[in-house]
């Protein structure tokens, strides 16, 4: 018998829960980019943020609309709830968690459903970390937007504490500079029958990596991660989400779109579900459905799943990356809809999905504008 | 008047081993007004003259020629062939997932009549429509044909043609997989176009059933990628009794 040995240094992570966390950046190793979450990651173009000084000061921020029972102010370090919802699980989290000042509190209390939106557009060029953490108080419900725009360095940990039977609605929308670059980190935890519904939209920036995850620790807690993207020529668009079953009867629905044009459009999707041994009666089901609009662009799309009880009601996952639906384009063409047109209305249409969930009808507008506005621009190009 | 004249029409579709000849020199005429039926066994092309006429890309036409009223059809692209007037209500009609169906008639429509409908009519237009057709208000605000029942399709297929008003529409298999009621309803939506705009149809069918309700003023037979026989409506009775193995026999023979 021949026994193949490999590295023996070489500890293999054997499940998702137990990646190694730590909020020093330097406990985690220099970036290779052999490295399996960083395996389609260009992190040659993160050095300035997983290697460089970062300010720490805090991200600025516009809050528009007087919505009663939200309030924003800033908290120490030491703040028990920081650190709440997750840790660090890569060296560029780390590094933004060992560089940030304050962080942003942004806290939920009211239970009207009102909708509050958060701009941050003035981040600048110089390398920076940001710590916000989004508390919900028990039972309160509230849709909170959080708007990116302009030009930015920036590393950041989002936590969301998401109290018992409460309903959150976030929406991130990275609208950035082509310029930009943004890694972030969002850590949902959920309490005993809390929903949240996580809505991801990338449309600008040169290179974004958002990696969303739910921790779904209460009883009958559910959650909802949508994400739409649109990667012209030269953008690197990355998002990894990862939702860990804790508690028992708990849901999760993951669905991801995205649109891809031009030479070196690059998206990454990994998908992980980890349905843990107490999380008896999960329902999980995750997807993710790209559309290559041109040649010269990429997508990867890696879903994962891991049971670790036998007594659930549904563990799913699908993938699916494709050109244009001839037939789609024809029957609109048959119609005497001319190409071009039929072309955004099948991509709108394929984004639609997701864009229509955020359930704020002058932001679905502006995001469908948006994703009309990249088409075009491809289209001249 | 509008003339649609179709003369020596070959095709080919690429399959995955080789390429396939399917149209072999069809012939046909079809005027403003006339109701043409086209019935002939399965395989024989029926659907591959459908979507040649209205310019599917799978289908390659090596001969022959397409004029709508002397233009060259074939040298349209499938949505100009639309523009010009001609009109296809598919076998299989495709969802197209987050388009709903208002938002694509009107666009359909402001593509067809080079400008956007009146706001003040076009809605009361598409209501009517849709009820003629007994379509439920809320299909208007559901995706294209996503969801659809068989029978739905179909009549959104309808909707479309009597509301884009060609000069010729061909209907490809409509009435497969539809009940009798359904093919009722169906059939008095192409006869409304018919009557409304005197446009000229192309029926195309493997069984006499629709003939029923919508009357042919002629009748081909199409076996092995050709017209076999024509005639008048008296021709459909004939096949009616005596099926295609008549005419497929003499085309193996040939």
């Amino acid at each position: 018998m021949t026994v193949i040995e490999t590295e023996p240094s070489f500890i293999p992570v054997q499940t998702r829960s137990e990646r190694p966390k730590s909020t020093i950046r330097d406990d985690f190793a220099a970036l290779t980019g052999r490295e399996a979450a960083f395996k389609y990651t260009p992190v040659a173009e993160l050095s300035a943020l997983s290697d460089g000084p970062l300010d720490g000061a805090p991200l600025p921020i516009r809050v528009s609309g007087d919505a009663v029972g939200f309030a924003a102010s800033l908290i120490e370090r030491t703040d028990e709830r920081i650190g709440g919802a997750g840790l660090p699980e890569d060296r560029l989290s780390a590094a933004a968690w060992q560089a940030f000042d304050k962080a942003q509190l942004l806290s939920i209390t009211g239970e009207d459903a009102q909708t509050v939106t958060v701009v941050r557009d003035s981040a600048g060029a110089a390398p920076r970390a940001a710590h916000t953490v989004i508390e919900v108080a028990p039972n309160a419900r509230a849709t909170l937007v959080i708007e990116n725009s302009g030009d930015a360095q920036l590393t950041e940990n989002v936590e969301v504490l998401v109290g018992d039977g409460a309903h959150l609605t976030l929406v991130t929308v990275q609208q950035w500079a082509d310029s930009a670059r943004h890694v972030a980190s969002h850590f949902v935890r959920a309490g005993r029958d809390a929903t949240i519904t996580h809505i991801v939209v990338t449309l600008g920036g040169a290179l974004v990596r958002l990696n969303p995850s739910a921790h779904l620790v209460g009883d009958g807690s559910s959650a909802q991660l949508l994400g739409a993207y649109f990667a012209d020529a030269g953008q690197h668009l990355e998002h990894q989400v990862y939702v860990f079953h804790e508690g028992p009867h708990t849901t999760s629905r993951v669905t991801y779109k995205g649109a891809l044009q031009g030479k070196d459009a690059h998206t990454v999707w990994i998908g992980d579900v980890l349905i843990g041994p107490k999380a008896v009666g999960t329902d999980s089901y995750e997807q993710n459905r790209n559309l290559v609009l041109t040649e010269g662009a990429r997508a990867d799309s890696v879903p994962n799943l891991e049971i670790e009880t036998g007594d659930i009601i549904g563990a799913g996952h699908a993938s699916a990356t494709g050109r244009f639906d001839d037939e789609q384009l024809f029957y609109l063409e048959s119609r005497g809809i001319p190409e071009e047109e039929a072309r955004r209305l099948v991509v709108r249409g394929f984004l639609a999905e997701i864009v229509q969930q955020i359930g704020v009808p002058e932001l679905e507008e502006r995001l469908t504008s948006a994703i009309e506005a990249e088409l075009s621009e491809a289209s001249v190009a | 008047m509008s003339v649609l004249e179709i003369r020596d029409l070959k095709t080919t579709v690429k399959t995955e081993q080789d390429v396939k000849e399917i149209l072999r020199g069809v012939d046909l005429t079809v005027k403003s007004g006339e109701v043409h039926a086209i019935m002939g066994p399965n395989g024989s092309g029926k659907s591959t003259l459908a979507y040649t006429i209205a310019g599917h890309p799978k289908y390659t036409v090596t001969g022959g020629t397409i004029t709508l009223d002397g233009e060259n059809v074939l040298a349209m692209t499938a949505d100009q062939r639309a523009r010009a007037g001609l009109f296809l209500a598919m076998q299989y009609p495709v969802e197209i997932p987050g388009v709903t169906n208002t938002n694509f008639l009107r666009t359909a429509k402001t593509a067809i009549d080079g400008t956007a409908p009146s706001i003040r009519t076009w809605g009361k237009d598409v209501t009517a429509a849709m009820d003629r057709l007994r379509m439920d208000s809320s299909f208007a605000s559901r995706n294209v044909n996503e969801g659809f029942s068989g029978g739905e399709k179909k009549r959104n297929e309808i909707l479309q043609l009597e509301l884009l008003r060609p000069k010729f529409a061909v209907l490809d298999e409509t009435d497969s997989g539809l009940d009798v009621d359904a093919l009722k309803i169906v059939s008095e939506g192409v006869n409304r176009a018919h009557e409304a705009t005197g446009l000229g149809i192309l029926l195309i069918t493997h069984y006499t059933r629709i003939l029923r309700y919508i009357h042919p003023d002629f009748v081909h037979v199409f076996v092995a990628g050709r017209v076999a026989e024509e005639g008048g409506p008296e021709l459909a009775d004939r096949l009616e009794d005596e099926g295609y193995d008549r005419y497929v026999a003499a085309a193996s023979a040939n």
